[in-house]
């Protein structure tokens, strides 16, 4: 079944075509949630969740632009909603607990092959701000071209381009020695 | 070789990095950068580090999970589904419930001969604000949050 016709009939209430579209999308939504929270179960967790945000607000999707690019936008809010809370959490609770609480740290285990280099980027590109990050996921690890990332980011490419910039030197900064 | 650029030198020149290093310049915008890296140091050392970077970056590989996260993963996001509806029929039984349980309650005091007028406004007080409060909280998760306009804003 085209994506089309899935989306016609989900947004009839059919819940089983829905289950075409999550099929379609669910290692790319889990993925992209890695990239961006660097744990499994966050991952799965909150990619499971966009899910269900997407199928209640189906009726609003228009076909304006391609589904993923708009079920991605539901995937990056609760994401980045995600990590402001939980750094939330932990600034709260590090003025209790002093630095017991440590925020959150990425998990290497996550990586499919593991060397140092390789820990190393993944920690710094994890130690950006969350926004930061995001573009260099969007542009380097999922191969997004320009014009994709900048309908996907809601943005004018000239935008892209010197976020994509600032966000490379952000990473650059932090790997300088290893480069 | 020159190793200064004037601001809007460095700015030309950033745009035209990224396309370098993403591949997508094209035939002229390749001339441009090529003089930049030509005629100035800077540029060609940023050059190769932006494209190191990008290297090592693309390098980045996730583990797959197993098979089975992906065999329960519909199933999974369909049991959240059904659980939400479960939720909000849940929700809407207990407050015809406790609708109806309370009136029940308003009309047994009210008809109790035996409890004092000030008692039986304190009750109905009490009853009303408690239903003031849940429709106000209701309404504003409901509806409120749905309409405002500056939802999608980060603060």
């Amino acid at each position: 079944m085209e994506n089309r016709e899935a989306i016609a009939k989900c947004q009839s209430g059919d819940k089983e075509a829905f289950g075409i579209l999550v099929e379609k999308y669910m290692k790319r939504a889990y993925f992209t949630a890695l990239a961006l929270l660097g744990s499994h179960e966050d991952a799965l967790d909150l990619s499971q969740e966009a899910f269900v945000r997407a199928f209640k607000a189906i009726a609003r999707y228009d076909g304006r632009y391609e589904f993923f690019t708009w079920f991605y936008r539901i995937l990056r809010n609760l994401c980045l909603n995600y990590i402001r809370n939980g750094r939330r959490r932990s600034a709260i609770l590090s003025d209790y607990q002093g630095d017991l609480y440590a925020v959150e740290r990425p998990d290497p285990s996550v990586l499919a092959e593991r060397s140092e280099l390789r820990e190393i980027v993944w920690k710094g590109l994890s130690d950006l701000e969350p926004d930061v990050k995001e573009i260099i996921i969007l542009k380097d690890i999922q191969g997004l071209s320009y014009s994709e990332t900048a309908l996907v980011l809601d943005c004018p490419i000239g935008t892209v381009m010197s976020r994509l910039f600032n966000a490379r030197k952000a990473l650059k900064e932090k790997l300088e020695r290893y480069l | 070789m020159n190793t200064e650029l004037t601001d809007e030198e460095r700015e030309k020149f950033n745009l035209l990095l990224m396309k370098a290093v993403d591949g997508e310049l094209s035939g002229s915008e390749e001339i441009e950068f090529r003089r930049f890296t030509d005629t100035h140091e800077m540029c060609m050392s940023e050059w190769k580090k932006f494209g190191k970077l990008k290297e090592v970056v693309m390098n980045i590989d996730f583990k797959d999970p197993p098979e089975e996260i992906w065999d329960s993963y519909w199933g999974d996001v369909y049991n959240r589904l059904e659980r939400g509806i479960g939720w909000i029929l849940l929700s809407i039984g207990c407050v015809i419930l406790f609708t109806y349980g309370s009136f029940k309650a308003i009309e047994s005091v009210i008809d109790d001969p035996t409890i004092g007028l000030i008692v039986k406004g304190g009750i109905i007080t009490l009853l009303a604000g408690i239903f003031v409060l849940f429709v106000s909280t209701a309404r504003e998760k409901l509806f409120m949050r749905k309409r405002d306009k500056y939802r999608g804003i980060r603060r």
